[in-house]
């Protein structure tokens, strides 16, 4: 067979089985089994990455009420009245949960990694089905809650998404903190549950459903991100849920696990003896590898769109694996980095300095070799590719202010400013979120059969690079001019006086960057119903989604199986017909 | 004493046709959604279905590794003393009721009775295949119900348990009395939610059996159920041995 013709013969096979749909699992019929309470990984995929969708836009309306208030401290908002200092920091709080919770740790790992990994490792579907809807139904309720905490009697909580105690213990420490702070905590409790039963299924998925030939080298490095996330997410969000119930049953129950012997208000608590720090710890060593968890899928999809439209192999892909696997480790060893403000010892604090300033050598390697596949490729700047390299422009800027954060003695003074808020939306925020972009724009044609439109894109790209490098790279002149996060407004503080000009373009570069993620909603919908069909393997890409019909009969593969006998990076092989060879090709690589 | 000896071994309990002799499903669609169809991928969902519980057990391992270091930080903990303004210790050790020591042997008894339960099953879906054949007997079965006697054994450990909590609250430690009496109540109380979990399972399976479902899904309950189980037994004598030796 010549080499590269073995993936139209499996789609027009896959076609035809999908036609005559004779397998003996049968696709489910009825509106609710299908799209509602389905087993079918694909669907649970796209309600994870529509459940972000809505959770990114709550989101972005809070950031939004913020930065208005910086400015005009004074305005009055429609429906919602005067943004008095109480109800800024809940709408950061709501901000923060929201975001890191239900958009960023869900779309790329729930929403991608569900849809695609089964695909790209060429399985059916995830090895346990019920569980998997069972994680989507319990991170929606846990959405649910989290929401309803805006409208019980005293609001948001005012807390923080990290949550805290002794202020996020004491019912009483303010507005919010009641109902809502309760709300808060169950939400995040619902969330672990979700997400442990979620990691439960990638690891075993990956370590046990691969295709005949599918060896561990030869998956895609976006299975090995989801692979590695699981593993991440397995591992802290077990701490952070007992951290969660430790807490409720301070606020319920009262127990004495955080909460020392204060006055709140004037009152003397009814608790002695609690640790605050004893949740700083638990909590950071869920939260640094979270930050992974954000990250790390969206490493591994920037490496395969890297490759694809350079068509190029991906420079070092077991480099690539073991960066991964190493940025996975080490992530889990510098959670200390968070609480240097927390008096602790200097030695623990050089310790965990030093152990964070060495996660620069595994995200060094993966930024070269980025670079090294991009080099001398013939690169297609197609929309997934530009957000690729946006992610990679992000990942760099919002990385390199890291090793500044690292030491101790910079990130004392610089901890409660702007510059963190910089520093982390830059690279935890915005990074993951471009890879969400990526994602999107990717597999689309795979998901829903048609093409997005380019031209939007394009736009959709240029605004939201430029918008967001607006925002986020002045918070870092801002944190070191000395301006403290989390304050509602600066009036007071006279030393800013003279950057208020500042905060008012961030305002504005904010106004336009969400302008424009309308032209990216709009571009979704519309692209739905009226894209340009797309062909089965738009991107000329080797992964396994490609071989399979558009989008993915139920079984993913109309009842046929895949053997893989390339690696996922062919591309520009010697002496092939083609410039890229399916993983499902049997003609042997020549030898390159 | 069984009175036919299958002459080949039968290591593989699946037949080559599925119920009504309908071809089996071209692709395995997963472990946990089709238990009733009699799949014949038998030996692929056992594995599975195991390398899934010891996932499970993994982030199970990591909520009580948690709790321990919560334990021993915030034993070591002062607090301080407003009346004479000095650093004091309010961790007062608890006296376990003596009613955890027969728990203990009472779960013990239950991991014994499980792992028969589990062999039981798993004996039963690897002779299904030749018991299917008309006018083939293997005499006399094992009929003891060791399944049911788990799931009793296991419903008095919880119920136990709760004595015990009852015992130690008239006793004067509450929740919230005292650190160390909080962590007695959080960490028995964790523990036996999961037990309960395993509880469910187990009448799940009996359910299952009840309704003459095919063995071989049973069987791959009954065995991860199993294997957690001797880990909800493990798990307690951890918990039991924090709690009484780092008091």
């Amino acid at each position: 067979m010549a080499g590269g013709a073995g993936g139209g013969e499996t789609i027009m096979a896959t076609r035809e089985f999908a036609a005559h749909e004779s397998h003996a699992h049968a696709a489910p019929q009825g509106f609710i089994r299908k799209w509602v309470f389905s087993l079918d990984h694909k669907v649970i995929g796209l309600q994870y990455y529509f459940l972000a969708l809505s959770a990114v836009f709550v989101g972005m309306l809070l950031s939004l009420l913020m930065r208005i208030h910086m400015i005009w401290p004074n305005a009055t908002i429609p429906l919602l009245g005067d943004i008095k200092p109480e109800t800024y920091i809940s709408l950061l709080t709501m901000h923060g949960t929201i975001m890191v919770f239900f958009v960023l740790t869900t779309a790329p790992q729930g929403g991608f990694g569900n849809y695609f990994l089964p695909i790209q490792i060429g399985a059916a579907d995830m090895a346990f089905p019920v569980l998997n809807m069972l994680s989507f139904w319990v991170t929606f309720l846990g959405y649910i809650a989290l929401l309803a905490a805006f409208f019980v009697p005293g609001g948001a909580p005012l807390h923080g998404w990290t949550g805290y105690p002794p202020l996020s213990a004491v019912p009483s420490a303010g507005p919010g903190e009641g109902l809502g702070a309760d709300l808060w905590g169950i939400s995040i409790a619902l969330f672990c549950l979700g997400a442990l039963m979620s990691a439960l299924n990638f690891i075993t998925t990956t370590l046990d459903m691969r295709a005949k030939g599918m060896t561990m080298m030869r998956m895609p490095l976006t299975c090995w991100a989801w692979f590695i996330t699981a593993i991440l997410g397995l591992l802290a969000f077990g701490v952070l849920l007992s951290a969660a119930i430790l807490l409720l049953l301070d606020r319920n129950a009262g127990t004495s696990f955080y909460v020392p012997l204060i006055t709140v208000n004037g009152q003397v608590v009814a608790h002695k003896g609690g640790s605050p720090l004893l949740w700083q710890h638990l909590f950071w060593f869920f939260g640094h590898p979270e930050v992974y968890i954000a990250i790390v899928p969206a490493m591994g999809l920037c490496s395969q769109l890297v490759s694809v439209f350079s068509r190029k192999p991906i420079f070092g892909y077991k480099a690539m694996v073991y960066a991964l696997l190493s940025i996975g480790l080490l992530g889990f060893m510098v959670w200390g980095h968070h609480m240097f403000m927390s008096g602790m010892s200097p030695y623990s604090a050089f310790a965990f300095s030093v152990m964070t300033m060495a996660i620069g050598v595994p995200s060094a390697i993966k930024t070269f070799n980025w670079l090294g596949t991009l080099w001398g490729g013939r690169i297609r700047f197609q929309s997934p590719m530009l957000f690729a390299i946006g992610f990679v422009s992000l990942f760099v800027s919002g990385g390199i202010s890291g090793p500044f954060l690292a030491q101790p003695t910079l990130d004392i003074p610089l901890h409660d400013t702007a510059f963190v808020v910089g520093h982390f939306h830059l690279i935890m925020g915005v990074a993951s979120i471009f890879g969400i972009f990526a994602a999107t724009y990717y597999w689309f044609p795979k998901m829903f059969g048609r093409m997005m439109n380019e031209s939007l894109a394009r736009w959709h790209f240029w605004f939201t690079f430029v918008g967001t490098y607006s925002i986020f790279m002045p918070m870092h002149y801002l944190g070191m001019a000395g301006q403290p996060r989390r304050y509602s407004q600066f009036t007071e503080l006279h030393y800013l006086d003279r950057l208020m000009p500042l905060n008012t373009f961030i305002t504005f570069a904010a106004f336009v960057t969400i302008a424009a993620q309308f032209i990216f909603v709009f571009n979704l919908f519309w692209s739905m119903k009226a894209g340009k069909k797309a062909s089965d393997n738009p991107w000329e890409a080797t992964t396994l989604e490609w071989t399979t019909a558009t989008p993915p009969p139920h079984d993913n593969f109309g009842g046929h199986t895949p053997v893989v006998y390339n690696g996922p990076y062919e591309y520009s092989v010697p002496g092939a017909p083609r410039d890229y060879i399916m993983q499902t090709d049997p003609a042997k690589v020549p030898a390159h | 004493m069984a009175s036919f000896t299958p002459i080949v071994s039968i290591s593989d309990p699946s037949t080559a046709l599925g119920r009504n002799n309908t071809p089996p499903p071209t692709r395995d669609g997963g472990g946990d959604d089709h238990f009733d169809d009699g799949s014949p991928d038998f030996h692929v969902r056992l594995r599975r279905a195991r390398l899934g519980l010891a996932v499970g057990v993994t982030g199970i391992v990591m909520i009580f590794v948690s709790f321990t270091s919560a334990y021993l930080v915030r034993q070591g903990l002062p607090t301080l003393d407003p009346r004479t303004d000095t650093l004091v210790h309010d961790w007062l050790p608890v006296q376990l009721p003596r009613l955890l020591l027969i728990n203990t042997v009472v779960l013990l008894i239950s991991s014994v009775t499980m792992e028969l339960a589990r062999r039981q099953v798993a004996r039963e879906a690897t002779l299904a295949q030749v018991t299917s054949i008309p006018g083939v007997s293997l005499g006399r079965e094992d009929k003891i119900p060791w399944l049911a006697m788990t799931v009793v054994l296991g419903l008095s450990f919880l119920t136990g348990q709760w004595m015990a909590w009852r015992e130690l609250a008239a006793s004067g430690f509450y929740v919230a009395t005292s650190p160390s009496s909080s962590f007695v109540y959080l960490l028995t109380g964790m523990h036996g939610l999961h037990l309960l979990g395993g509880v469910l399972a187990l009448l799940g399976a009996g359910a299952a059996s009840l309704l003459r479902r095919p063995v071989e899904s049973r069987s791959i309950v009954l065995d991860v159920t199993g294997w957690y189980w001797h880990f909800m037994a493990f798990l307690w004598i951890y918990i039991f041995c924090l709690l009484e030796f780092a008091r």
